[in-house]
C-alpha cells in the first residue's frame, strides 16, 4: 500500500459514472440499491447512538425500558450530572494514564521506526519481526507475570504502572507505523545530512524528527484512542481509586441500582474524549488504522 | 532517550586516509543505532518473550492457591483443561465467534465499501458514520448493546409491536444449533453468541470497510473501462475483475479482525459474562476468572498458553498467505 491509496480514502476522487448509454432516469434508479445499502447499514450503526443520546437526556420518570425508543417530552440534564459526578475522578485517571503513555510509546516507536527504516543492520528485519510478534499475542499470556512484577516493584495499582505497561505493549504498533512513515522519507534527504558528518542520532534530531509531526499525530491519536478504551490491563492492574474510566463505567453498568438513563449518560461521557478526537482528526485516525494494517 | 552522540570520525579535521575514517564512523553509527532501539528491544524481550516463558513455567507448576507454589506439577493443568466442560465450551465459542464475526464483517465491509466507491453524495459524511464505532471502547459498546438486545426491551419492543410472537432471546438464549453432542460439549453455534457477534460487527466492521475501500480506490478507472468495453456487465466487472484484486485486502482483514476475535475479552466480560451453561464464555475470560477470582494460577496459565497456540495455529497460515500475495504483487 502506498500513501496514495491512503490519501484517497480520506478524499475520495469521484469515479466517472458507468455506461453513458442510459437515460438520467435509469441512472437514478440504478443508484437506488446503492443508497439502500448505505441507509440500512447507517441505521444499524446509528441506532445505539440515538438510544444513548435520547435516553441520557430523559428525566428519571421517563427513563423506562418500555419507553426506550420514545423521545423525551422534556430535556433533562439530571442524568448527565449524576453520571459526571460518578465518573469524574476516573476520567481524570484516564487522562493521567493516556497522555503520558501515548507520548512515551510514540517516542519509543519513532526511535525504532527510524532505525528500522533507515539504518538497517544485519539481522534488523529479524529484530523488527520479533518486536511485531508483540502485536499478536493474547494479552492473557503475560498477565500473571505482569501482576507479580508490578507488585514486586511497587507499581501495582498505580497509574504510573499502567502508563509503563501501555508504553511497553504499545511499542510494536508504534514501531510499525513509524517505520512505514520514515520509509517514505527519501534517502537523499538523510544523505545530505551525512555529508556534514552528522551521526545517526544527529540526523534523527536534525532531519527526521522535524519531519515527523504527521507521524506523531497519527501515532498519537491511535495510541490515545487505544489506551483510553483499553479494559483488560486496567481491570487487572488497578483497583478502587486508581481505576481508569472504562472500568468505572463497567462497574456502573453492572450495578442494578444505577438508573438506565445515568448509565447511558456515563457511557456517552466515557466515549466523548475519543469521539471528539475522531471527529476533529478523523483522517489521521483512519491513516493510523491503515498504517497499522497495511505494510508498505 | 538522552543518548550521547559520539562525534563521528569524519569530523576530525582533514585527516587522511578516508578508508579507516569510514570504518570508524560506521562502527560509531552502529553503536548509536543499537542504543536507540535498545530500550524497546529489552522491554519487549522481557515483557513479551520473558513473560511468555514465565507463564509457560507457571502452567506446569503447582500454583493452585493464593500462595505462589512454583514446584513442578507436570502437565496436570493441561490434562484438567482438556476435559473441563467450561474450557471446551469456551473453545467452541471463540472459534465459532471468530468465524461468524469475521465473515459478517467481510460481507458488510465489502458492501459498504463498494457503495462508497461508487461516489454517492456526501461520501465524507457516510464514511464518518461507518468508521466512528472504531473510536469507541468495547465497554461502551457492551453497555449499550446489552440494553438493545435485552430480551424484554431494546429491539424486541418494535419486533413485538410488529406482531412477532416468539421474540428472540438474544444473549439470554441457551439454545445451541444444531445441538449435536461432541463428547460432553454441545455443538455448534450457541444462539446467545450471535448477540455478541452483532455488537462486535457494529464495532469493527468499519475496519473491513476502510481496508476494502482503500483497495477499491486502487483499482484504476482504465481497468474498469477496459472491462466494460469488453462487454462485461457491472456484476461481472466486480466478480471477475475487482474481487480477485481485493484478495490481499481480504487476507489483511482476516488477520487483523481474526486475531482480535481470538483475543476477545472485553465484549464478553462487559456484555454477557460467561452465560448460562457457558454459552457465551471464551478462554480469555475463563483464564481471567480462574486466575484472579479462583486463584488457580497454574490453570489460568495453561489456558493462556492454549490461547497463544490457537492464535499461532490459525493466524500462521493467514500471515504466510499474505506474504505470498505480497511477493506475487511485487513481481
Amino acid at each position: 500500500m502506498t500513501s496514495e491509496t491512503v490519501d484517497v480514502v480520506r478524499g475520495a476522487t469521484p469515479r466517472p459514472s458507468p455506461p453513458t448509454s442510459r437515460s438520467p432516469l435509469q441512472r437514478t434508479l440504478l443508484r437506488v440499491p446503492l443508497y439502500l445499502v448505505l441507509i440500512v447499514f447507517a441505521l444499524f450503526v446509528l441506532v445505539p447512538v440515538y438510544l444513548m443520546v435520547v435516553t441520557s437526556l430523559k428525566p428519571p420518570e421517563e427513563a423506562l425500558l418500555s419507553q426506550m425508543w420514545q423521545l423525551p417530552t422534556e430535556l433533562s440534564i439530571a442524568a448527565w450530572e449524576s453520571a459526571f459526578a460518578a465518573l469524574q475522578p476516573y476520567l481524570i485517571n484516564s487522562f493521567r494514564l493516556a497522555i503520558p503513555a501515548t507520548i512515551l510509546s510514540a517516542v519509543l516507536g519513532s526511535l525504532n521506526g527510524y532505525v528500522f527504516a533507515k539504518w538497517r543492520f544485519p539481522g534488523s528485519e529479524w529484530v523488527f519481526n520479533g518486536l511485531l510478534f508483540g502485536l499478536f499475542i493474547p494479552y492473557q499470556i503475560v498477565l500473571i507475570p505482569l501482576v507479580v512484577t508490578m507488585q514486586n516493584v511497587g507499581l501495582y495499582n498505580t497509574i504510573t504502572g499502567l502508563v509503563l505497561v501501555h508504553a511497553i505493549y504499545g511499542i510494536p504498533i508504534t514501531t510499525l507505523i513509524f517505520r512505514n512513515f520514515y520509509a517514505r522519507i527519501p534517502q537523499e534527504v538523510l544523505d545530505a545530512g551525512k555529508v556534514d558528518g552528522a551521526g545517526v542520532f544527529q540526523l534523527y534530531r536534525r532531519i527526521a524528527l522535524p519531519l515527523s509531526l504527521p507521524g506523531f499525530v497519527v501515532v498519537g491519536i491511535w495510541q490515545f484512542t487505544q489506551i483510553w478504551n483499553e479494559f483488560l490491563w486496567a481491570v487487572t492492574l488497578t483497583s478502587a481509586g486508581q481505576r481508569p474510566v472504562m472500568v468505572a463505567l463497567q462497574n456502573i453498568s453492572g450495578a442494578q441500582i444505577v438508573e438506565w438513563n445515568v448509565q447511558m449518560a456515563a457511557a456517552l461521557q466515557a466515549a466523548l474524549p475519543t469521539l471528539i478526537v475522531y471527529v476533529l482528526l478523523g483522517r489521521y485516525f483512519v491513516r493510523g488504522l491503515l498504517a497499522g494494517a497495511l505494510k508498505e | 532517550m538522552t543518548a550521547t552522540t559520539p562525534k563521528s570520525g569524519s569530523q576530525e579535521a582533514g585527516q587522511p586516509p578516508p578508508a579507516p575514517q569510514r570504518a570508524k564512523r560506521g562502527r560509531g553509527d552502529r553503536i548509536v543505532t543499537l542504543l536507540m532501539i535498545a530500550p524497546s528491544v529489552i522491554a519487549i524481550a522481557v515483557f513479551v518473550y520473558g513473560f511468555i516463558a514465565w507463564t509457560g513455567y507457571v502452567s506446569v507448576s503447582n500454583w493452585t492457591s493464593f500462595v505462589p507454589d512454583l514446584s513442578f506439577g507436570g502437565l496436570d493443568s493441561y490434562r484438567w483443561m482438556l476435559t473441563d466442560f467450561r474450557y471446551l465450551s469456551g473453545l467452541r465459542n471463540v472459534i465459532v465467534f471468530t468465524i461468524v464475526f469475521v465473515g459478517a464483517s467481510l460481507v458488510m465491509g465489502l458492501a459498504i465499501a463498494i457503495a462508497l466507491d461508487r461516489s454517492p453524495r456526501l461520501s465524507a459524511v457516510w464514511r464518518t458514520v461507518f468508521l466512528f464505532p472504531l473510536a469507541i471502547s468495547f465497554v461502551v459498546t457492551g453497555v449499550v448493546w446489552q440494553w438493545l438486545l435485552n430480551p424484554s426491551a431494546g429491539v424486541n419492543i418494535p419486533l413485538a409491536n410488529m406482531g412477532l410472537d416468539e421474540l428472540p432471546l438474544w444473549y439470554v438464549s441457551t439454545t445451541i444449533v444444531p445441538g449435536v453432542s461432541w463428547g460432553r460439549v454441545e455443538m455448534v453455534v450457541p444462539v446467545a453468541l450471535l448477540a455478541v457477534v452483532i455488537a462486535a460487527v457494529w464495532q469493527l466492521s468499519g475496519f473491513a470497510m476502510a481496508i476494502y475501500l482503500a483497495g477499491l480506490q486502487g483499482v484504476s478507472d482504465d481497468l474498469r473501462e477496459a472491462a466494460r468495453v469488453d462487454g462485461a456487465s457491472e456484476l461481472q466487472l466486480y466478480r471477475r475483475v475487482i474481487l480477485p484484486m481485493l484478495k490481499p485486502m481480504t487476507i489483511t482483514i482476516i488477520i487483523v479482525l481474526g486475531h482480535m476475535a481470538l483475543k476477545t475479552f472485553d465484549p464478553i466480560y462487559t456484555m454477557t459474562g460467561p452465560g448460562t451453561g457457558y454459552v457465551t464464555d471464551v478462554p480469555a475470560v475463563y483464564m481471567y476468572e480462574s486466575t484472579f477470582r479462583a486463584n488457580q494460577f497454574a490453570r489460568g496459565a495453561a489456558i493462556s498458553i492454549s490461547l497463544l497456540v490457537l492464535m499461532l495455529a490459525l493466524m500462521g497460515p493467514a500471515i504466510r498467505a499474505r506474504r505470498k500475495v505480497e511477493e506475487e504483487t511485487a513481481q
